[in-house]
């Protein structure tokens, strides 16, 4: 079964690239604009994992993690929150809200497409 | 002089007696030894000289009589008389000589009195003389104090416990305008004045707090204990004061010296807080924003890199990419121009008048030997924000090397805008300088004489967040070094150039010895209180008849003093016409009032202005009439005992027949001036009061309640609006 991925980003220009990345590496891709967006489409579709902006209009990723890590269906789901916010403050706070990984703008493709095949354990 | 009188009757009565006693008792006896033979030609001899008898007796009486009142003068009168004299002079300080009288004993003992009298004078001369020193001393330190104080760029405010303001300054006055809630032009007086509580703008709890800590700190060991406390004020300025305690008296320099009050030094730190914060939003922004761009840029690179890419997502990925350089570039571009504006250099800089700065780098050209300062070209509105210390060195060390290396004896100094900077110049005509020149100069440690400095040119520069270079000018023949240095902020130059008015009076250190006052007000002594005297200009004379008030003015009186630099002026739109018959009398046209704040605006203000405070005013119950009337619309209850003039006119002086502010003013001998604008007339009345005041002391009318009294019994205050 092909694993389906969420990228919540309100960024269309790293959207773009993402998106033809994840779809390269041969997933399904949806993608959210906004979080309150991404929070229902998660509820909907169940991704078997979210690519999560932190800064988003409407709830941030933070808000995002931290209510999707409150239902216990989503209690594992891999989040990895995707920051331009790279003071350790900032990091603390991203994976005390529940985040599993926590990537600081900017980041390499490769980077973030091993972190994508580890935490989905090499099967795409 | 009645009872030496009787004395001397006595003596001579007594003397009388003594002597017939002594001829009757020699008679008897010689009487006695006598045959009766004898005592009939003795009675027979006698018989016949009877006459002569009695004469010499009375003459010897007369005589021993006179002797005895002369001796009584002498050794009674005398000595009685300047024991009389000696008193006066004991008792009433006079320095009257006694008049030698009496014996030669006495006549010593006057003399050496006045000797006495003599020395205690001169003693007594001696010691006025240094108290008027001391007191002129202490008078020329508070006055040398206020001087310091009103020229300090820091705003300070002197506390007693009780949170009483003693001592402020023209800057604290300035910045307590901003604090204020009110626009109106009297802003701010209502939250400083001699004798106001400091907890009207800083919560008690805060300032006990800081005491607490300066406590604790000086238990510890501390040498200078202070605290620092922040606070937001109601009108969301945010302020910092450092606070100081103020130790008792001098000279009990005992372990546990008791405080007695408190400095605090103020900084309204709003719009350093509000820079601090632009900044650090600024650099958030560029490194946040930047990072996305960033992340963004780098996809879209790696997503080129990948074999078999379609056109159309090359297309789109390179679309990307120039995008995000647009952004960057954009980002880069609003940064810079805000920085420019706001974020100066953190090196402590003070606003100065740039035609003052060149003026004084001229001077300091001048001063240098064989080179002369020309001063052309200088805009004098400018203001700069400059360390103008090391800045006039950088000018004359510059100076004096193109006088030792090119021989030049003439510098020109200009100032002008450019942009959002000032440029000043220092012109000269000559040999044009190679960049290596230039460039050693502005990196060599600046040298006078023999005094080298540390300090280059270039460190000057980069203090001011400026830049320095060398221009030549070919068609003008002028070669020029350039000065790019910031503007100061319009808004802190309004400030500096207000803060030059007279020197009223600020400090009241009698409050230091004023204690809680737990009495009730009516007990408390008419001196000690505080007064907010008023007047009101209206429309008309008819309160509930729609007449509206159009200006209040007022004045304050503590500690018996007035305080003409703490007054309340505003002036009121009355929302309704101004009948023109009584534009005469106030003097407001409609124009005047155009704009101003209407009466539930100001009432507020004007109440807090008048805060704790007894309310004065002439015929106060006309002014009271129309503050009532508005209680509903302002929301604020006038509840302060009120004094009225013409009423204690009247219980001073019940005979006259006016007691109109002006009759009153021209009897108690004040002088009028400027009557009939509010503000005029409530210094009138003030003046008018305090003389009031002190004629109710000498008819035993000391305190609130007698005063209150007295003042109801009157005729007048019958009267009603």
């Amino acid at each position: 079964m092909t694993h389906k991925i969420l990228i919540a980003d309100d960024e269309p220009n790293i959207v773009i690239s993402l998106e033809y990345l994840m779809k390269r590496e041969g997933y399904e891709v949806i993608v959210a604009r906004d979080g309150t967006q991404a929070l229902a489409t998660i509820l909907r579709e169940r991704p078997s994992l979210v690519l999560l902006d932190v800064m988003m209009p409407g709830k941030t990723g933070f808000d995002v993690c931290q209510e999707l890590r409150a239902l216990p269906d989503f209690k594992d789901m891999p989040i990895v929150m995707l920051t331009a916010k790279g003071r350790d403050t900032d990091i603390a706070k991203g994976l005390a809200m529940g985040a599993t990984a926590y990537l600081a703008k900017p980041f390499s493709t490769k980077e973030i497409a091993a972190k994508v095949r580890e935490l989905l354990g090499g099967t795409p | 002089m009645k009872r030496l009188e009787r004395l001397l009757l006595l003596a001579v009565v007594g003397l009388a007696l003594a002597m017939f006693a002594w001829m009757g008792g020699t008679l008897l006896l010689v009487w006695a030894t006598l045959e009766a033979a004898e005592r009939e030609t003795l009675a027979s001899l006698l018989e016949s000289r009877i006459a002569l008898v009695v004469m010499v007796a009375v003459v010897a009486f007369g005589a021993a009589a006179f002797g005895l009142k002369i001796l009584f003068e002498r050794f009674v009168v005398a000595p009685a008389r300047l024991l009389e004299r000696t008193r006066v002079v004991l008792a009433t300080g006079a320095r009257t000589e006694l008049e030698p009288l009496g014996s030669a004993a006495a006549r010593g003992l006057a003399a050496a009195v006045n000797e006495l009298t003599a020395q205690r004078s001169q003693l007594r001369d001696d010691v006025e003389r240094q108290v008027q020193d001391a007191s002129r001393g202490i008078a020329q330190e508070r006055n040398r104090l206020a001087a310091l104080m009103s020229e300090l760029t820091q705003s300070v405010v002197v506390c007693n416990l009780d949170g009483q303001i003693l001592l402020y300054n023209q800057r604290a006055r300035a910045q307590f305008r901003a604090l204020s809630a009110s626009t109106a032009q009297g802003a701010g007086s209502e939250l400083i004045g001699l004798g106001r509580s400091i907890h009207a703008v800083f919560d008690r709890r805060l300032i006990d707090h800081a005491l607490a800590t300066i406590h604790q700190r000086s238990q510890r060991g501390a040498p200078n204990p202070s605290a620092q406390l922040i606070t937001v004020t109601p009108a969301g300025q945010l302020i910092r004061a450092q606070v100081a305690p103020v130790r008792g008296a001098a000279g009990e320099a005992s372990a546990g010296e008791a405080i007695s009050g408190f400095v605090l030094m103020l900084d309204n730190i709003t719009r350093e807080f509000e820079q601090e914060t632009l900044r650090e939003r600024l650099l958030q922004g560029l490194t946040e924003g930047s990072r996305a761009s960033l992340a963004n840029l780098q996809a879209a690179a790696e997503m080129l890199d990948l074999p078999e890419l379609e056109a159309e997502m090359r297309e789109r990925f390179l679309g990307v990419i120039r995008e995000e350089v647009a952004t960057m570039s954009q980002r880069v571009r609003t940064l810079a121009e805000t920085t420019t504006n706001q974020l100066k250099t953190r090196w402590p800089l003070e606003d100065m008048l740039g035609a003052d700065l060149i003026a004084a780098a001229a001077r300091r050209i001048d001063a240098l030997p064989g080179l002369r300062a020309v001063v052309s070209d200088v805009d004098a509105d400018l203001w700069l924000t400059v360390d103008s210390f090391s800045l006039l060195q950088a000018l004359a060390y510059l100076g004096s090397r193109l006088r030792d290396e090119f021989d030049v004896r003439t510098l020109r100094l200009r100032l002008a805008r450019e942009g959002q900077r000032a440029q000043l110049d220092l012109v000269w005509a000559g040999q044009p300088l190679s960049t290596e020149t230039v460039m050693s100069w502005q990196m060599d440690g600046m040298r006078f004489g023999d005094e080298s400095t540390p300090l280059t040119v270039r460190d000057v520069m980069d203090r001011h967040g400026g830049e320095f270079w060398f221009e030549r000018e070919r068609v003008r023949h002028e070669l020029f070094f350039r000065f790019l240095l910031p503007l100061a902020d319009p808004a802190a130059q309004d400030d500096a150039s207000r803060a030059a008015d007279s020197r009223p009076e600020f400090y009241d250190f009698d409050l230091f010895q004023t204690t809680a006052q737990t009495s009730a007000l009516d007990e408390r002594q008419l001196v000690d209180l505080t007064y907010t005297v008023f007047d009101t200009e209206t429309t008309g004379l008819d309160p509930s008849g729609g007449d509206e008030i159009i200006q209040i003015g007022a004045t304050r009186i503590v500690n018996g003093k007035l305080l003409k630099a703490e007054c309340f002026e505003q002036l009121v739109d009355p929302q309704r016409a101004i009948p023109s018959a009584s534009i005469p009398i106030h003097g407001i046209t409609p124009e005047m009032v155009m704009g101003q704040p209407t009466i539930a605006k100001v009432l507020p203000t004007f109440h807090a202005f008048a805060r704790d405070t007894v309310l004065v005013a002439h015929n106060a119950a006309f002014d009271m009439r129309f503050l009532q009337l508005k209680e509903g619309l302002s929301g604020v209850r006038f509840e302060q005992p009120v004094l009225d003039t013409l009423l204690l006119s009247a219980v001073v002086h019940p005979n006259q027949e006016s007691h109109s502010l002006e009759a009153i003013a021209k009897r108690l001998g004040v002088d009028v001036l400027g009557r009939h604008t509010a503000m005029g007339d409530a210094f009138v009345t003030a003046e008018v009061f305090l003389k009031l005041l002190a004629l109710l002391r000498a008819m035993g009318i000391t305190t609130l309640g007698k005063a209150r009294s007295a003042a109801q019994e009157t005729y007048f205050a019958r009267l009603k609006y």
